[in-house]
């Protein structure tokens, strides 16, 4: 592009008109209000911020609200891996229908996953009823957190993990194979290094959504404050006192992490990039 | 690709261990989605038909059901048109174009799917809600936002402002602007030159795009109500109603709503299955 211009020559029309209604609408629906909810966080006296940011009940709510995404997405990661694996290697009737019904996460709605989690889950349901005999409660404890968020976030994982497993190749397979490599070894040598960064990226994605969840979790967490109280649902509560300042620290941090979400998925996605540009030649 | 499909399957011949792996992995795989996704479903289903047909119908004849279904489609009809516009304009800019802070603009458009759902309704608080930057004024006017339909408009648009930029920007940028070049050197005007050429070479895009938005609209439950004040009747949509139905113990009722819910998600994967199989046919 040319020094001093912000926009390179086209023979095309509309940049204007188009980019102008983009920065205006992004400007409006967007940053302006996240704008409101950062300035109203930095009104706040820093010590009465820092206070509010790390108290007993907040810090609770964070240990839990990044654990279970965690775990979740670590659980999500290894079942991901198998569930992908199965679509792209194995033909088996159905296999249609199963690589549709992954992204049934993304299409229903959180609040109806919510209540359908909590009625199976629940000790009277058709599968917590089942784990209550092996002593196993998953309703409103925060195994239930868990669960919601591996609902949640499976299909991250599996469309991450999906087209990396096609690009894996079979030759190479192969010759390790010939030259004596165990089923094993050729996992952990051939296919994972080839999968491992879009396993990553689909553990950020999924780690990230899971943080923020809401929707799919109230239902089945029982919502103790201390135990099974998820952050956002603490912003929801303490909007609900019209505890405003409480509610924006809160808000304000959770922005936070978002932002450094997203820095970490394109780090992810980055290194990714350049592992496979340097590793095996293709 | 069609020819070497119907050579045989995809699969090669295993030996032994290999086939015994295969078969574990498949346990595995279908054991889990069945858990995790077949059950909520099919329970969903089994509570909404609790009382036989006639039970799922008496409870969507609701009054404040009923209300609740038209807030959502009402919100539905104007946010996923305003996005799509906004959608074919940023991926118009983005994909067309070379420009300063382009990679910027494409995360910021990324934005909101990073943030919670309850922030997304909370910084519309702080803007619009009675301590909020126009609260005074608005409520000097009259004008409600927040507890209001405004506000879960503009909560949904937050949230799914995104999916259909996301969509067009990569398949625009695939498909280049050569077709559009030799159009306007030919004469044609600039609409002219959207509507025949760029319209139709991206309508499954734009199609898949409208249809990921509308679920997202039409089921969004946490940016919703944390501004929605849940006014029965009023400012209920469709996910708030089954919150409140559920904490009511009206289960029939709750998983009723959830029920037409649900339907609208297999809808949306069937029909997003078929774009992607249209639009996979019609590139060949």
């Amino acid at each position: 592009m040319p020094r001093g211009r912000i926009v390179a020559p086209s023979p095309l029309p509309g940049f204007g008109l188009t980019f102008g209604f983009t920065a205006f609408f992004l400007s409006a629906v967007i940053l302006l209000p996240l704008a409101a909810l950062v300035i109203r966080a930095l009104e706040i006296p820093p010590g009465e911020l820092l206070r509010l940011l790390v108290d007993e009940r907040a810090l609770a709510s964070y240990r839990l609200s990044f654990g279970a995404a965690a775990l979740a997405a670590a659980i999500n990661a290894v079942f991901g891996f198998v569930v992908a694996w199965s679509l792209v290697r194995y033909d088996f009737p159905g296999r249609r229908l199963l690589d549709t019904i992954i992204d049934l996460p993304f299409a229903l709605p959180t609040a109806v996953s919510g209540i359908a989690l909590a009625t199976v889950f629940s000790p009277s349901g058709w599968l917590g009823e089942r784990l209550a005999l092996a002593g196993v409660q998953v309703a409103y404890t925060r195994l239930g957190v868990v669960v919601a968020l591996v609902l949640i976030g499976l299909p991250f994982v599996v469309r991450a993990v999906q087209p990396a497993l096609v690009e894996v190749h079979r030759d190479l397979e192969d010759a390790a194979e010939s030259l004596g490599a165990g089923g094993f070894n050729v996992f952990r040598r051939i296919i994972l290094p080839t999968v491992l960064p879009a396993l990553a990226t689909g553990f950020t994605l999924a780690f990230a959504r899971g943080i923020g969840e809401y929707g799919s979790i109230i239902f089945i967490s029982g919502n103790l404050p201390f135990e099974t109280e998820i952050t956002p649902l603490l912003i929801v509560t303490r909007l609900e006192q019209f505890d405003y300042a409480g509610a924006a620290a809160l808000g304000f941090f959770m922005l936070a992490t978002s932002f450094v979400m997203l820095l970490a998925i394109n780090a992810v996605q980055g290194w990714g990039q350049r592992r496979l540009g340097l590793g095996v030649a293709r | 690709m069609a020819a070497v499909e119907s050579i045989g399957t995809r699969e090669r011949p295993m030996t032994r261990g290999a086939r015994a792996a295969r078969f574990a992995l498949l346990a595995i795989s279908f054991g889990f989605l069945s858990l995790l996704l077949l059950a909520p479903l099919g329970a969903v289903l089994a509570q909404a038909f609790a009382n036989g047909f006639g039970g799922w119908l008496s409870s969507l004849a609701d009054a404040d059901t009923i209300a609740s279904i038209r807030l959502t489609l009402l919100t539905a009809a104007i946010v996923v048109p305003v996005n799509t516009l906004f959608g074919i304009a940023a991926a118009w800019a983005i994909a067309r174009f070379e420009f300063r802070g382009k990679s910027l603009l494409v995360t910021l458009i990324d934005l909101p799917l990073a943030i919670s759902p309850v922030v997304a309704g909370l910084v519309l608080v702080f803007l619009f809600g009675a301590h909020g930057w126009f609260g005074g004024w608005l409520i000097e006017r009259g004008l409600g936002v927040i507890f209001a339909v405004p506000g879960i408009v503009l909560a949904t648009i937050f949230i799914s402002f995104p999916y259909v930029a996301r969509e067009l920007i990569p398949l625009m940028q695939q498909q280049g602007s050569d077709d559009e070049i030799a159009a306007l050197s030919l004469g044609a005007r600039p609409w002219t030159t959207f509507v025949r050429i760029t319209l139709p070479k991206i309508r499954w895009g734009l199609l898949y795009g409208v249809i990921l938005c509308n679920a997202r609209v039409m089921g969004e439950f946490g940016a919703v109500s944390v501004v929605s004040g849940h006014i029965r009747g009023l400012t209920t949509t469709m996910p708030l109603q089954v919150e409140i139905l559920y904490n009511e113990y009206d289960f029939v009722a709750a998983f009723a709503v959830a029920s037409l819910l649900a339907l609208l998600a297999i809808l949306t994967l069937v029909a997003k299955t078929l774009v992607e199989w249209r639009s996979r046919s019609g590139a060949r």
